[in-house]
């Protein structure tokens, strides 16, 4: 009955993605093509070492590398087990205080007017529209003690609540088949996840942080908690959320980072 | 010369006696492969490690690849690729071929202490280098080890949420962060032995490029 059975399985790669992937993986492993690579990996090898190992510029290296990158964002799709659970942990392992971490300084955390907010909610879905926080608060909660683990080595442990976003998808009517969901948020940050991750059960639009409203240090009014994700695909004062099978990137990856970007 | 032809494998065609083959060309190979990921790994690493120190220390920036984190984490997802695929054909024709058997064992503690003494006084011999001395045989073994120990470490900071049962053995998250330190430690250890035993021994490096 529910679309997420006929989308979570195949960890919402439609028929043709899975081909592709299977091809991709073929590919990669075809004897002729694993020599190049690894010839290609000869060369830059010692390329890095005659230049003192800074080969960044190199088109060459970028276009490889962002290549693996791409290739590495299809294996995690398919290592990602839509049921397999983040560790959870008792409130007394909770870090004091939870780390502050943004691309800019706390002083210029961004102030979002409650009274005035309103989540835009568009693409792919059956209800496109906007939700006040009031509305939001309506809406069936979830708190988890998980772990941020930063895509910098550090990891910590929080607790947030909020609607189970898979709830909050189905309440718009979003399309579960389309690729992605995107993120915009009121310090510019942007952000976008796979399906299969949007639905997963501890996937959640967090709305308090410890028992408390969000704090604007940690993404008020909103933000999207993904213990099985690396903490800068977790988008802080998200505004609008919308679906779509038309790669939005994100604010990181769009400089390097990878984009599956978690467990 | 003929323990030396009965040990080793040698490709059909080659010549017996002097030029026998002490490194088949599949070891040559998955060597340097290995050589190159590994160092790739190293460098990048250094850098990953760089940008939230687990102690009080950070890598000389000039010994590390890829100019800032995301460009480190690049290299280090990619080059993770050719030391996991490297590692994996090098156990398979290790144990295909039977060289582990040959080459590594027997391996008793008595034979690497006395080993190890012998090589502190210099009295090692090095005449037959297709015959590995116990300390040899240990520590290309703890290589071999700590490569596995750092790839299922790697594996459990990659994919935290996806292998509960190794993450649980590595001690969580922090854990699995400070054994996969750990074993780059030791690796790094054995490398500078090695290249400084190579440099002492240098026919050792002929075999490993050329096969003998």
């Amino acid at each position: 009955m529910t679309p997420r059975d006929a989308v979570l399985p195949d960890a919402g790669l439609s028929g043709r993605d899975r081909q592709e992937l299977v091809k991709e993986a073929g590919r990669l492993l075809a004897a002729p093509a694993r020599r190049r690579l690894l010839r290609d990996g000869l060369t830059l090898g010692g390329l890095a070492m005659l230049t003192g190992c800074n080969v960044s510029n190199s088109e060459t290296a970028e276009a490889l590398l962002m290549r693996f990158s791409r290739f590495n964002d299809r294996v995690q799709g398919w290592l990602f087990d839509p049921t397999r659970l983040a560790p959870t942990y008792p409130e007394s392992m909770i870090t004091r205080p939870f780390p502050f971490n943004a691309f800019y300084e706390i002083d210029r955390v961004p102030s979002v007017d409650p009274a005035g907010f309103r989540l835009k909610v568009a693409g792919r879905v059956r209800q496109p529209g906007s939700w006040t926080l009031e509305q939001l608060a309506t809406l069936p909660q979830q708190e988890q003690v998980t772990r941020h683990i930063c895509v910098e080595g550090w990891s910590a442990i929080g607790k947030w609540g909020g609607v189970p976003f898979k709830h909050f998808l189905n309440l718009v009517g979003a399309d579960l088949g389309s690729k992605f969901v995107g993120f915009k948020c009121a310090d510019e940050y942007y952000e976008s996840i796979d399906m299969p991750t949007a639905l997963h059960p501890q996937t959640i639009l967090a709305l308090t942080y410890d028992g408390q409203t969000l704090p604007p240090k940690y993404g008020f009014p909103m933000k999207l908690r993904m213990p099985t994700k690396l903490g800068y695909k977790n988008p802080k004062h998200i505004v609008e959320i919308f679906v779509t099978n038309d790669y939005p990137g994100g604010y990181w990856e769009d400089q390097g980072y990878n984009w599956f970007g978690g467990s | 010369m003929s323990s030396v032809t009965a040990s080793s494998p040698r490709p059909a065609g080659q010549q017996a006696g002097r030029g026998a083959v002490v490194q088949p060309a599949w070891v040559r190979v998955t060597h340097w492969l290995n050589a190159l990921g590994a160092i790739l790994m190293v460098m990048s690493g250094w850098r990953i490690y760089n940008a939230s120190p687990l102690f009080a220390f950070r890598f000389p920036t000039s010994l590390t690849l890829g100019g800032w984190l995301g460009g480190a984490l690049q290299w280090h997802f990619a080059a993770m690729w050719l030391l996991a695929v490297n590692g994996l054909v090098y156990l398979a024709l290790n144990a295909a071929t039977g060289r582990v058997r040959r080459r590594f064992w027997p391996l008793s503690p008595r034979q690497l202490v006395s080993d190890f003494g012998a090589a502190l006084r210099g009295h090692l011999s090095h005449d037959d280098l297709a015959r590995y001395n116990a300390v040899q045989k240990a520590a290309y073994i703890g290589a071999v080890v700590l490569l596995v120990i750092m790839v299922l470490s790697g594996l459990v900071l990659w994919k935290s949420v996806q292998f509960p049962w190794l993450r649980g053995a590595l001690g969580g998250y922090e854990g699995a962060r400070l054994v996969h330190f750990l074993a780059m430690s030791g690796l790094v250890l054995f490398f500078l032995v090695h290249v400084a035993m190579v440099a002492l021994v240098p026919r050792t490096l002929r075999a490993m490029i050329l096969g003998r």
